[in-house]
Formats: structure tokens, sequence, C-alpha cells
């Protein structure tokens, strides 16, 4: 039932551009982004028990580096350089901090880690490496080219539009695969009981360190795509609004299961888009929203639909 | 084959060419006829938030000259839709979007701050959208990024402060500290003082900056005291101009230490700035008594109609309003006929309540700047501060 | 800098901190009390702001405004507890922090609905809207010495609260052992409605004094929010004294900040937080000394 159910999805998002105008193929585009996103921080919150604040700060530093990895604004990048690029970034920007944050526990490494995204912010929105609090662009999107040939135009919205269900889908595999594994079975047992895990001879701290340095770097994946898109980067990208933002799809979709951070990633998105446009103080029903879900429905909306269907909460 | 009669089908294509242009001259002559469907005017301004105030001002000036045309522009009706982009540039792709890509407006008129602007002029550039500027002054709109498209009846960042650095140099004061919001339209103010401020004799001593929207000035008012210089030169607008020209009273540096300002640092914030705002020096391209028919009638009809009082927002809310009607007159109502739109637009004499303005070849305003004072709640004209001061447009390519 | 316009400096320091310190105060409080993560706390300080400047108007008079103001509060911060925080005690953070962060959204709308969105200014009383000549360019407006005066006064009286009533004890103690104070018969669900009423009042009190100063906006609260986490993390969870501490020394780092290295302020805080965490990970001061 349950495949039948992603097949539907999938077949859904896949001819969604012959049936939607543009402005609803950019802002799934947009919310495939945000899926991937959720998963990376799911991979820490739900899998290895690791509470972030501060993840958005490999998406922003990836989205900066679309800018800043142009010799010029004008300039076509080759997205097969850039992107790297822009992963190896906030991979490493994430194993520095990850080494210092992970010193830390509970409540305590929660806020060492916004403290550092808000150092990133603050790097970004105070200091003249780019436009400061206006934010950057670029006017040139990167090209796929391989040589002559030309696979797709990232500046086209369809395009665009199936990159981003390919991102997703790929990253959605690649977890499961890793999540299948020693590695990730050693996460899983890591949040469920680390001292054992300890004694049972783990270097518990290496493993929390690949795991947040895995995360962060598909972190930057999506904050690479999501500068893309339109072109634009701003410090808020890196803010403690962002790191809020996608803790709360992934608890909104269910904690531990990849699926739940897609799903909490559409629902929030589309719940905003919703509400924005019944009335102007759509912030109301969208706080009342987010309330009554995480009341109601402990394991998320994917735990939600368990109950419903009677079965036992599996892990993605 | 038979023998074509060349002849006929000569005529038959001179009859059809005739017919349709017979047609067309129909068209042009009754717009009434072509369009039957209304205009959309996609209005992105912040609602909320530190410059909430000027943006209804545009607004209001906006829908004042419509009104005063009967409600059409061109011909046509006018369907509004409007996005508040709250001066956050983090919004301002998406709310841009929502506009252009679920609205379908034919053109857009925005906005107030220089960040968000950047945002709107790259999407307009980016779905040759329509789009008249009704304020922000970010130099690039109408410098590297110009385009045909995009028309601007504000300002550009850096005239003000041009202005405002001549007559500082003239006065002889010969040191300054700036102070200002450390984004685009704060830097560039900042820019345009300093660069004729400097060629005057004059020495800018420090630059200060508070980030947007922040108004906890006290510790750099310290500073400014600290410093000691002969003047200050301030950008700020809306309700941070509110309380630092409050909080530079307090501080007791109105009396030792000269405040001066782009006009942004006094317009539409009299009634709430007191007696602290009291002998101010700014310069702008508006001043609320210039004793023009035109400026006269304008201030009556906007008190009348909105209860309140007249800035320099309300006047170039009026003026987009203004462009964009001269623009649709000449294409007959028809917003497709994109090149004569243009071509009207930019050649456009708009009558604003400033004074007769014309457009530069990059689409900004040429125009008087008036060095004003601030005396009984009114931002009064003492003279010129700079004739025809064009926004020097460096990096544009059109025209 | 020469030594007027340094003390003036200090000035400034010692009145942002101690105002963040009547803000996170409260926060260190309920969280150190009743565990609960309160991520709506820079909402409280967003009302008392927003309440000030409405009173003020109504009444014309800023000081019954603020007193109107802090009995408002207490009834708020009372009946908050009792019909939405005290769900959360069961709860985890993660599940703390998203129910609170809901309720932000709510607080920012419900203050849109009544109030509006627009920027406000509030005026100082006629009272206190002298200034003293401090040096011969500036003065020091006589209202922001109120402000910091106030603030210790308050300050002086949570400290004796703490210490030296039996209402204090019961808190102390259920600083350090929720259980242990439960199971000796004290009525643990009204303490920590006090505790939370009393944490309202004080954050919504920091907001109605600073009015005057610093403008009334709708972005205020979660300016303040961020910050006074890192108040109550440097501090450490729980104790009153270590937001003290921590509070003025974010308020000298902000201030001087600005004035010498003002691209890297917003860093330096920051810094400071990951710094101290990494050094000493649970704060300066630890749980039991309140």
């Amino acid at each position: 039932m349950r495949r039948v159910l992603l097949a539907i999805a999938l077949l859904a998002l896949a001819i969604l551009p012959l049936v939607a105008g543009k402005f609803y193929v950019d802002l799934f585009a947009k919310i495939m982004i945000m899926a991937v996103f959720a998963m990376s921080l799911d991979l820490l919150v739900g899998v290895t028990g690791l509470v972030s604040l501060g993840h958005a700060a490999f998406f922003g530093l990836a989205s900066y580096m679309v800018v800043l990895a142009a010799p010029d604004k004008y300039a076509a990048v080759s997205l097969w350089t850039s992107l790297p690029i822009a992963i190896a970034a906030s991979a490493l920007l994430a194993f520095v901090i990850g080494a210092l944050a992970l010193r830390t526990r509970g409540v305590y490494f929660i806020m060492v880690t916004l403290a550092f995204s808000q150092m990133v912010y603050f790097v970004f929105h105070d200091t003249k490496i780019a436009g400061g609090s206006d934010g950057a662009y670029i006017y040139v999107k990167p090209q796929a080219n391989v040589g002559a040939w030309s696979p797709f135009d990232l500046g086209n919205g369809t395009h665009f539009y199936y990159a981003m269900l390919a991102l997703l889908v790929l990253t959605f595999a690649l977890l499961r695969l890793l999540l299948a594994s020693r590695f990730g079975h050693a996460l899983r047992g890591i949040r469920s009981n680390e001292q054992r895990m300890r004694a049972l001879g783990f270097n518990t701290y290496a493993y929390k360190l690949a795991a947040f340095t895995v995360a962060g770097a598909i972190a930057g994946a999506a904050g690479y795509f999501a500068a893309v898109q339109f072109g634009v980067v701003n410090p808020e990208m890196a803010s403690w609004h962002q790191s809020a933002n996608v803790l709360l799809m992934v608890i909104l979709g269910g904690v531990g299961n990849l699926l739940g951070a897609v799903v909490g990633a559409f629902a929030l998105v589309l719940a905003q888009d919703f509400f924005s446009s019944l009335t102007k103080h759509w912030l109301l029903p969208m706080g009342a929203f987010v309330i009554i879900a995480v009341m109601l429905l402990p394991g998320g909306l994917i735990g939600a639909w368990q109950a419903l269907r009677g079965g036992r909460s599996g892990h993605g | 084959m038979a023998g074509i009669d060349h002849g006929q089908q000569r005529r038959r294509i001179v009859q059809a060419l005739g017919a349709a242009s017979a047609l067309g001259a129909l068209g042009a002559a009754a717009p009434a006829f072509a369009q039957s469907t209304k205009l959309k005017v996609g209005f992105m301004l912040p609602y909320t938030g530190t410059y909430a105030a000027l943006g209804r001002a545009i607004e209001n000036g906006f829908k004042l000259y419509v009104n005063e045309q009967g409600g059409k522009l061109g011909g046509r009706e006018i369907e509004y839709f409007t996005v508040d982009d709250e001066s956050e540039p983090a919004k301002a792709a998406d709310n841009v979007n929502k506009l252009i890509k679920r609205d379908n407006v034919d053109v857009i008129v925005g906005t107030v701050h220089s960040g968000v602007q950047m945002a709107i002029v790259k999407a307009a550039r980016d779905n040759n959208t329509l789009l008249i500027i009704p304020n922000a002054g970010v130099d690039e709109a109408t410098g590297p990024l110009c385009a045909p498209n995009i028309f601007r009846v504000s300002f550009s960042n850096s005239q003000p402060g041009l202005a405002m650095g001549i007559v500082a140099a003239l006065r002889g004061y010969k040191t300054a500290v700036t102070i200002t919001w450390k984004y685009a339209a704060g830097e560039q103010s900042i820019g345009g003082f300093k660069e004729t401020f400097e060629k005057g004799g004059g020495k800018v001593l420090k630059e200060l900056y508070v980030p947007f929207p922040n108004v906890e000035f006290q510790a750099l008012l310290t500073e400014i005291a600290s410093i000691k210089p002969t003047c200050t030169y301030a950008f700020f607008a809306g309700g941070g101009a509110v309380k630092f020209v409050k909080d530079y009273a307090a501080a007791g540096l109105k009396d030792k230490v000269p405040l001066l300002g782009a006009g942004f640092l006094t317009d539409g914030t009299l009634d709430a700035q007191g007696g602290a705002a009291d002998g101010l020096l700014t310069t702008l391209h508006y001043a609320d008594n210039l004793t023009t028919p035109r400026n006269t009638a304008f201030r009556l009809a906007y008190a009348k109609a909105y209860s309140s009082k007249a800035d320099v927002y309300a006047v170039q809310g009026y003026d987009s309003a203004q462009l964009l009607g001269i623009g649709l007159r000449a294409v007959g109502g028809d917003i497709g006929q994109r090149p004569l739109l243009i071509r009207a637009m930019a050649a456009a004499e708009i009558d604003s309540p400033r004074g007769k303005i014309t457009l530069s070849p990059s689409h900004n305003v040429v125009q008087d700047f008036y060095l004003r004072k601030v005396e009984n709640g009114e931002n009064k004209s003492i003279g010129l501060a700079a004739k025809s001061l064009a926004d020097p447009g460096r990096g544009c390519t059109m025209g | 800098m020469d030594l007027p316009i340094f003390l003036i400096q200090v000035l400034n320091s010692v009145q942002y901190g101690l105002l963040l310190f009547l803000v996170a105060s409260g926060l260190t409080l309920i969280f150190g009390i009743m565990g609960v993560v309160n991520l709506a706390h820079g909402s409280f300080y967003m009302l008392g702001a927003y309440t000030a400047f409405t009173l003020s108007s109504l009444t014309g008079n800023l000081f019954t405004a603020i007193a109107l103001g802090v009995v408002l509060a207490v009834a708020f911060g009372y009946v908050l507890e009792w019909v939405f925080f005290s769900f959360l005690y069961r709860r985890d953070h993660l599940q703390q922090v998203l129910l609170t962060y809901g309720l932000i959204l709510v607080f920012e709308e419900i203050r849109s609905l009544t109030v509006g969105d627009d920027v406000h200014g509030v005026s100082v009383p006629a009272s206190l809207s002298a200034s003293l000549p401090l040096g011969s360019t500036m003065s020091y407006p006589i209202y922001n010495l109120f402000i910091s005066v106030a603030c210790l006064v308050v300050a002086t009286l949570l400290f004796l609260l703490l210490r030296k009533t039996r209402l204090g004890m019961m808190i102390r103690a259920g600083a350090s052992n929720r259980e242990m104070v439960r199971s000796l018969g004290i009525d643990i669900d009204f303490l920590f409605r006090v505790v939370f009423a009393l944490g309202v009042a004080l954050a919504a009190f920091a907001g109605m004094i600073a009015a005057p100063a610093s403008s009334v906006y709708p972005g205020m609260g979660n300016q303040v929010l961020i910050i006074c986490f890192v108040v109550v993390v440097i501090g450490g969870i729980g104790s009153v004294t270590g937001a003290l501490v921590a509070a003025l020394l974010i308020g000298f780092i902000d201030t001087f900040g600005k004035v010498f290295l003002p691209d890297y302020s917003g860093i330096l805080v920051y810094l400071l937080m990951a710094v101290i965490l990494v050094w000493r990970p649970e704060g300066l001061f630890r749980e039991n000394a309140v």
C-alpha cells in the first residue's frame, strides 16, 4: 500500500509541470529543495539524536558559494565544478563546527550549534564579503554543459524543476542506503543509548562527527540550488529562523522517518502558501496549525498516518 | 498548371492589406473596443515595518492620480494587486514572483527599500515585466542594471547626498561624520555626500553604520560626540528617521554638531519628531511649500482624499501613475505594444507637483534639488541646492 | 576615546545589560525550574512594549501605563501557564521549541490585529525628558539613567525575593530538584504558575520601560529572544546570578564592539558563547547557584 502511494506521489510530481502554471512549478521546485534540506537534518535529529538549531549555516554557506565562487556577476560557471565546491565548503564547515560542538551535550549542544550558525549569519550580514543585509545576486545561472552537449538549462523553470526532482530522489535513495548500512545502524544505536555503544567499543564521537559532516554536505547541496533558483542569496538563508523552519519540517513530518522529512517540507510550505493567500494575518492560523499539529501528533504526520492504519511506526 | 492571374492576385493582396489597415486604424482610434479587460497593476510596497508609512503614501499618491482621471489610465480600468514586501530583501524574490507569475500583472509599481528593489529589478529583467520604481534609489537600477522596461520617477540614492555635500562645503564645514543604515541606500547616499563634500575641501572623518532596521543609536551618538566633527550627515527614513532625530536632540548634539540630512530624514516625519527637527537642513527634490499651482492643487487634493499631509513619497506615487498614463495614452491602452509604450514613457514630460521633470537616457529623473529647512512643522525650501541634477547613470548601456 | 566618553559608553553598556538581565532572568527561571524551553519569551517583551504604547496613549501618563501593564502581565502570565504551558512539561525539548515557536506566530498576529504593524514611538515622560550634560559635546538623556536605576531596583527586589522569602526558597529548591519539592508536599502547580507569571512580568516590564528609548516595532521580540538565550546559556540555566553576569558581559561587548569593531560586533557575542560553552559546557554558574 505504501509503495503504491509513493508511486502515485512520484507520478504526480513528475507530471506537475505539464498541468500547473509557472508559479506552482517554481513553488514545488522550492519545496523539493527544502525536502532535501529537511532530510539532511533528520539524519541528525531523527537518526542520531542530535538536535541542531544551526543547520542553516551549511545551507547558507553553500548558497553564498554560488556567488563567491563566480569570478564576476555575469560569468557563466560550470555546474559540475561549482556544485562540488559548494558542497565541499559546507562539509568542511560542518566538520569544524561539529568537532567543537560535539564536545557538548543536550540543550547545550543545541545552543552551541545555534551560536556557530549565528556567527556564520553575521559574517554575511555585517561584513563586506557579499552585499550585506541586501544580499547578492548572480545574473547568469551555472551551466550544465559537458563539452558541447547541454543536457538541461537551469534557467528554464521546467528543467530546473526536474533537476530538483532528480536531486530529491537521488538524496532519498542515498540516505536510505546509508541508513541500511552498518554506519546507519551505529547512528541509531547512538541515539537510543550512547553509553552502551561506547561500551561496545564504538568511537561515538567519530560517528557523530561523520553524521554531522554528511548532513552538512547534503544541506549544502540544497543551499546551492536554492541560490540558483532565483539567482539571489541573502544572509537570512543562514539565520536561526531558517534553522527553526527546517526543524519544524522534520518534526511535523515525523522524526526519524526520511519520508517524514519530505512530507513535512511539503506540508509546511504548502500550509504557508495556503494561509498567506487567505489573509494578510496568516501567521495566526499558521501558528495555530503548528501548535495543534505538534500537540495532537507526537509522531508527526507520518506517525498519524501509521496510527490511522494501525501499523507500527517503522523507520524510513 | 493553368496560367495564374498575377494581376488578380495582386489586387486581392492589396485589398486584404487595405482592409487590415482600416481595421487597425479603427482599433487604434477606439481603445474601448480593443481592450475590455482591466489593466493589472501590481504594488510591491512595504505595508509593515519602518517604511510602512512610505508605502502607504506611494499607493495613495498613485490612486489619487488614477481617480482624478476617472479611474482609468489610457482608457483602461485598473485592477490592483498588492504584496507587502516588509522591506525584507530575503523574501523579495518570492514576493515579486507572486506578482509576476501568480497574478500575471502587466506592470509592477515598487518599491521603497533599495535591497528589495534589487530583487525586483532582477525579476523584471528576467521576465521582461514593465517596472516603475516609485522610490528606491538603488544606483544599479538605472546604472549597470538599467533596461528599457525599467523606469524610475523618484531619485537615485547618491543624488540628495551629492547635493548636500555641495551645500556643506559651501557653508564652510570642514569635517563631517556620516551615519546611516548599513544597506545599499545608506551606503550610496553617504557616497554621494562624501564625493562632493571632499571635492569642496571637506573631510569625512568616520562613517558610522547601524544594521537595518535597527534604531539603537546611543552608542554611536556617543561616538559622534567623541569625534567632535563640524557637522553630521545622516540618511534615515520612516520610523528610523523619527527616532534618530529625536535621539540626536536628546543627546544634546543638535546645538553642538549641526545635523544635515538627505530629505528623507524629515519627510513625512515632522509630526512625530516635533521640536527635535526644528531648523534642520536637508536636500531633496521636493519641498512642502513650493508655491506652484500644481503643487498647491496636489496638496489640497491629497489632504482632502486622505486626511494627511502629502510628502515626497506621495508625489512619487502620483508621478508613477502619471508616467504610466502617458505611456498608455500613446498606445491607446494596449500595453502589449511595448516598443511604442517605452518610447512614449522615455520621452515623457511629467507635470509633477515638484516641477516639470523628464527622464534621462537611463530612465532616471532629471530634476532640481532644493535646500530645505524645517520651520513650523514644514520642510520649507530656502533655495536650490543643485539644478537639473541628472543621476550619472554609470554603467548603463542604454541610450 | 577620552574619559567622559568612556564613562558614557560604560553607562550605555550597563543600561543595555540590565535590560537584558530583566528579560533573561525570567527565561532562566522558567527554563531552570520548569524545564521548559520557551521561545515565546521575546514576545512577552514585545507585548510589554506595545502595552506601554497603547496604555500611555490612553492614559497620557507613562508611569500609570507601566503600573497597569505590570498587573496585566502578571495576570496574563498566570492564565497562560494554566491554559497552555502546563501541558508542555511532559513534552520533550524539541516539542516545546516548536509549540512555543507556534505561540510566537500567534502573538505576532494578535498584536498585528489589535494594534497594527506600524513602528511607534513612546514619549518620554516630561519629568524625565531632560538631558544631563556630560563632557563638552554630549548630554546623557536622564531617561536612560532612569532605565538603569529601575532595572537595578527590580533586580535587587528579585534577589531579595529569591534569597529572603519562603517563596524564594521554594523556587530555588524547585530549580535544583523538582521531584523532591513535590514530594515534600509543596503545591508545585501553584509554584510553577507563580514563577511563570513572574517571568512574564519581568520581560513585559523590561519592554515597557525600554519603549521610549528603543521604539516599538514588530520584530523587537525576536531580536531580544536570541540574545536572551545566549545570556541564559552563558550564565548557566536556572542561575539568576549567572544571568546578571552574562547580561552585563554582553552589554559591554555589544556596546564597545559597535564602536571599535562595527563589522564584527554581531559575531563577537556568539563567539563568546561558543568559547564559554566549549570551555565550561554548563555555563559560568551551575544550576544550584540561583
